[in-house]
Formats: C-alpha cells, structure tokens, sequence
C-alpha cells in the first residue's frame, strides 16, 4: 500500500467521522484544520483509522502523533 | 433502521455516528420526549452518542444531563440548580470496577474486608436514596464488571481478599437492593462485558488515555443494552411475538414432508437446535409475551406439526394461529387487530429473508430480526431486548390466558344476536376504587402502555405515580374487571385533581381488550359519586389527540359532557355538572377494595 492510496483511504474515514464531505487531508493537517476535531472524537478517529487499515496504535504512537502525515507515516510500516 | 438493528456493526456505527444522528433527526417521527441525567465515574460522552441513536430508533428522543468527569457522587449528594432544573425522567449511575475506592488488600482480615464492603455499599445506597428523594424518578444503576487482573489467579474469585470476589460480593448487595426498591435498574455491565470479551472490553489504555472504563469499540453494544432498559421503562417493549412454522419452528416443510419428516426434538443437532428455539419461546411465553403464528401452510398441516409430540409447544400456546395462503404482511395486520394491539408492537420471526423484506416494508414499525440460521435464533431474538422486562407484574404471567379468553368470549358474542344480552351473559364484576399499594405498580405499567383509550397520553414514573397516591388533591379510581371467563386484572385508571368545586381529569385510560363491555361507563359512575363525595360539582375532561389516540376523541361527548373549548391543534375541553347524573352502567357488577379480602 502507497501513500497516495493510504491518503484516499484515510480521507475517507475523516469524511466520514466528521461528517463533513469538504474535508481533504495532507500530510501537515492537524487538529486545529478541522473544527469538530476535538480531544472526544480524537478517540472516535482514533478507532475508525485502526479499523480502516487492520492496526492497532501504541498508546505511545497515539500520544505522540502531530498530524496526520505521521499517522500515515505509522500505517505504512505496520499495514505493510 | 436497520444499521441499529442487533446485530449491528458496531464499526460502522461509530464511524457513522454522525451522518445516522443527522438522519434519524430528519425523518419526521413522532417521538416521546424523555430527559436523561447521566452520572458518570468515568467519561460518559460517547455512551451519550451511542445511547441517543439506539433510542431515537427506538421511538424516544432524549435530552442529556452530564455530570463533570467522576462526579456522580458529588452530583447526586449536592445537586447543583441546573441539574434541579433539568428535572430529569430517570437518572443513570455510570460506574465501573475503576470506581472502586476501598479494593481489599492481602493483609486484611474478614472483618476488614467486611468493613470495606460496607463502605463501598453504603456510599452508593445513600446516592440512591437522596436522588429518589429529590427527583421521584427511575434509577439505572450499572453493577461491576470482573475486575481486569487476577492477583491470586483462580483463587481471586473465591478468597475474601480477591478483587473479584470483592466485586462479586458488592453486585449481590446492589441485587438486594433492586428486589426491594421499585423504579430501580440494574445494568448489567458484568454480562455485557463477559459477552463482548473481558480481556478486549477492559484494554486499560482506554482508561489511562481518556478515562474511559471499556474500550471504546464496546460502547455501541454496552448503550444498546442500555437502551433496552430505557425503553422499557417507557413503555416501549413489543408485546406479541408472530412466528413462522417451516424452518422457523422446526426443520423441513410439514406440507410436503409430513410430520413424521419434519426435524425436531432429540434426534439430531439440527432437530435439538429446533427444540431449544421452542423452549425459549415457549419460556417468552411465560414473561408475558403473546404468541401467534403467522405462516404459509394449510391449517391442518400447521396444528399436526405443533402436535408433533417431540415439541415443545403446542397449539394452544398460541393465541392466533394464522395458517393460509395469504400475503403476510396481510396476516400481520390483522393479527394486530384481532389483538388489539398496534403492529409496531409485534415482532416478526420468519427464516425467509423474502417475506421478511415484504413485511418490514409494508408493516410499519413491525420489528424483523434476522433468522439466518436455527442456532442463531435465539439469539438474535434475545438479544434484541424487544421484551426487556422491567415491571414484571402478575399481569404479564397472566397476559396469554387473557387474550385466550378474549378469544372464547368473542366466539360467545357470535351466538348472541342482541348485544345487551350478550353482555349481560358475561357475569361481569369490577372492583373500582381508590388505589391500594398492591396493584400500583400494574397502575403505573397500564400509564405507560395505554395509546388508544387514553385522552390525555399523560406518563407517570413509578415515583410520580407514588406522589399521586400519597397526595389528597386527588380522586384517584382503578378498576379491575372479571367475567365467566376469567380475570382481566386492572384495566382501567382515572385520576382527576381537584380545584375547588371542580374535578380536572388528568389521566382516564382502559385497556383495550376490555373495549365495548361498558366498563368506562362503569369508571364514570364511581368517579361521579366519588366526586359527589369531595362536594365536586364539575368534573372537566380533557382529549389531547396523538396518532394513536383517536377512539377516545368524542368519549366525553358519549359520556353527556358539553364541550366548553377546542383549539385548532383539535385539543377539546369537556365538562359534566354532577348534579343530576344518572348512573350509565347496568352491565356489570360494581364493588369496592373490601370485597378483595372477602
């Protein structure tokens, strides 16, 4: 899986958690980009984004990812 | 809708969220307007999600309360003004094994751990006591689930010093409780939990992350239970379950295969898995819930199979039996109104998907759970928590021998050609008089559950119900009917406020197997001479039309009153002098509370 078919994939996701079909993420997208994205429905994300691609986040991934490029980052390696 | 229905995808709903609110919102439904205050010992936010979809779905729109994060002691103990305002229907008490303060420790002795106990308990059972005394509502209390680590391993379960001993010791307590407290809840978390999977459910991340006490995967299904309760407590359970007899009931088709071909009973997995479907609903039977049959099949062939003598059911388990080659969704419909209930309080079991699209489309609110394959059946069914039990009053035990001889007397009726008479053969006797402790628990299931004989649709919480009976301002009639064919139990309720000379009727409701026996009329007498009493000399009524309300919409008018006021929305007011009112009723035999010690 690429980067580009894992960007499609997860945009998906964030369209669908936030309800918002507008939504297009990059690699420097955070939390602040997008207005529902609270500390709440971080964790409904959370788990969306582990069920899309088949992983399971360390709590330490999740605690320290920044925005959604190393998320992506993180998928690559563990969805392989 | 169907994405709601068990068993759902929990995933799908989660991601979904957001879009299924935004729909269920927008479809125009006519929904009960309940408010929820939840005290949480842990994050509360998406069960408030979750919870909010199942019962939208369910036919209830909620409004939520939240207490801060672990305040629900602090909240229930000291209830701010905005929590007094908000007045709730019913409270909900959110707390886990997490919440937990005083856990034993290896070194304690017996007394210790007793001790412990006690305080643990005590703190929660003075909660309970001081939101029953400030809001008069339902209770829902979760127990505890199985605590995640095991310190002594096996020997944690049995040991006094074992968490989940510990555990197992406090849910006993909290079920003490339940049995002697009315209006009170138990969650079963510790179900619910065992169920999804202690090892996954319990995934301490979630705790030390967000302070949620379950992963977050488990909430759809843990508010979906959650919901049952809620929507029982509203009246909301299905009360007839219509069943399908080929590959339904038993294995193979009776119709070409012959009772001797169809597989059910001990021979085989197959003809076992047919059995023990059987047992369960004849157990469903026993709760209360009314069983027809609703399948494509000659009449004879349905009865020889329900005779097969391997079965557990048999033919007079049933109150309709519905054998022919009708549409179903036909059959349903009149199932419903042979019963008199609506066909969205029916649940309908069939193996084939085909007529169950049919009657999912064309019956509205008729509940359809999925029937894939036998070993599944009970299932999907059980778990679907359409007959959550709640109130579980000798009426429920009684309710199928009722309808059986509503059945006898409607064939009776036929043999009369003047209705009077017909009536008058009944030998019909009322009990009507104020309430008495033992059936106000039936009262206030009958507030609940009544739609079509109820002029005002006014609802009341045990507790509200508690207050209308310990209060003078009230004339307050039950009244409960028997005939040649057995006993009804209570089947109508008439509470009036009184203003000064004047009687203001806040409820009058009748069950509607009792319809067209002139037991209003009878209601209407003691009221009148009950009114009399208290120097009444207006008793005004009140119809407040609803979708299901429409039979009782001239009941004053037949009643003699004169109508004193309508508004545009069609909600008319009605008043009678009880000053030379003649009695109505000369069917039935009126008594009063002394004649049910004699």
């Amino acid at each position: 899986m690429d980067a580009k078919e894992i960007y499609e994939r997860l945009n998906k996701v964030f369209r669908d958690v936030f309800d918002d079909d507008d939504i297009t993420v990059k690699a420097e997208t955070t939390a602040n980009d997008i207005e529902d994205w609270d500390s709440l429905e971080h964790i409904t994300l959370m788990s969306a984004v582990q069920k899309e691609f088949k992983v399971k986040f360390t709590m330490g991934e999740i605690a320290s990812m920044k925005n959604v490029g190393e998320m992506v980052q993180i998928i690559e390696q563990r969805a392989k | 809708m169907k994405e709601l229905e068990y068993p759902f995808d929990s995933d799908y709903i989660i991601k979904k969220r957001k879009s299924l609110r935004r729909m269920l919102l927008a479809d125009g439904r006519d929904r009960l307007r309940k408010k929820i205050a939840v005290f949480g010992g842990s994050t509360t936010n998406d069960i408030v999600v979750y919870l909010e979809l199942f019962l939208l779905d369910r036919g209830i729109e909620p409004e939520f309360y939240q207490s801060e994060y672990n305040q629900y002691w602090q909240d229930a103990m000291y209830p701010s003004e905005e929590l007094i305002n908000f007045s709730p229907d019913i409270v909900y008490i959110h707390t886990t094994s997490r919440n937990i303060v005083n856990y034993p420790s290896v070194s304690d002795s017996k007394e210790q751990v007793g001790e412990k106990l006690r305080t643990e308990y005590l703190k929660f059972e003075q909660i309970w006591d001081k939101i029953t005394e400030t809001y008069h509502c339902p209770i829902i209390q979760n127990n505890f689930e199985m605590p995640f680590y095991r310190l002594m391993g096996n020997k944690d379960c049995s040991d006094y010093r074992g968490r989940s001993n510990f555990v197992s010791r406090l849910n006993r307590l909290f079920y003490e409780y339940a049995e002697k407290n009315e209006g009170f809840y138990i969650n079963d978390i510790n179900f619910i939990s065992a169920s999804y999977g202690l090892r996954r459910w319990s995934d301490p991340s979630y705790w030390n992350m967000y302070k949620y006490a379950m992963c977050t995967e488990a909430i759809p299904e843990f508010s979906f239970n959650l919901s049952n309760i809620i929507k029982s407590v509203f009246g909301r359970n299905k009360k007839a379950l219509a069943l399908d007899l080929d590959n339904t009931l038993w294995g193979g088709v009776v119709g070409d295969d012959g009772v001797d071909g169809i597989q059910i009973g001990q021979e085989t997995g197959v003809s076992q898995s047919y059995y023990e479907f059987q047992s369960y609903v004849k157990q469903l039977k026993d709760i209360g819930v009314i069983l027809t049959i609703c399948s494509k099949n000659d009449y004879e062939n349905a009865i020889a199979g329900l005779n097969h003598p391997e079965g557990a059911l048999r033919p007079e388990d049933f109150i309709i039996i519905k054998a022919n080659w009708e549409n179903k969704d036909r059959n349903i419909i009149e199932t419903a109104n042979e019963l008199n209930i609506f066909p969205d309080a029916i649940v309908f079991a069939d193996d084939n998907p085909a007529e169950r699209e049919i009657v999912r489309a064309q019956v509205q609110g008729v509940a359809v759970p999925q029937m894939d394959s036998v070993e599944n059946y009970i299932m999907n069914i059980d778990r679907s928590g359409y007959f959550e039990v709640t109130n579980f009053s000798t009426d429920d035990i009684k309710r199928n021998e009722m309808y059986k001889a509503n059945a006898e007397r409607a064939a009776q009726q036929a043999s009369f050609s003047d209705y009077g008479e017909y009536l008058l053969s009944l030998d019909m006797k009322a009990v009507i008089d104020d309430f008495i402790p033992v059936y106000i628990q039936r009262i206030t299931q009958l507030t609940n559950k009544s739609n079509q004989f109820n002029v005002t649709t006014k609802r009341y919480t045990s507790s509200e119900m508690e207050s209308v009976y310990r209060s003078d301002e009230y004339i307050r009639l039950y009244g409960k009917l028997t005939d040649k064919f057995g006993d009804n139990g209570v089947v109508s309720v008439v509470i009036g406020k009184i203003d000064g000379v004047i009687l203001n009727i806040d409820l009058w409701i009748m069950s509607c197997r009792v319809l067209k026996r002139d037991m209003e009329l009878a209601m209407l007498d003691r009221l009148v001479e009950r009114s009399r009493q208290r120097g009444i000399k207006i008793i005004r009524g009140y119809y407040y039309p609803t979708a299901k309300n429409k039979m009782v919409r001239e009941l004053f008018k037949s009643f003699g009153f004169a109508k004193t006021d309508e508004d545009s929305d069609g909600n008319t007011v009605w008043e009678l002098k009880t000053d030379g009112y003649a009695n109505k009723n000369n069917v039935i035999t009126v008594e009063d509370n002394s004649s049910l010690t004699n």
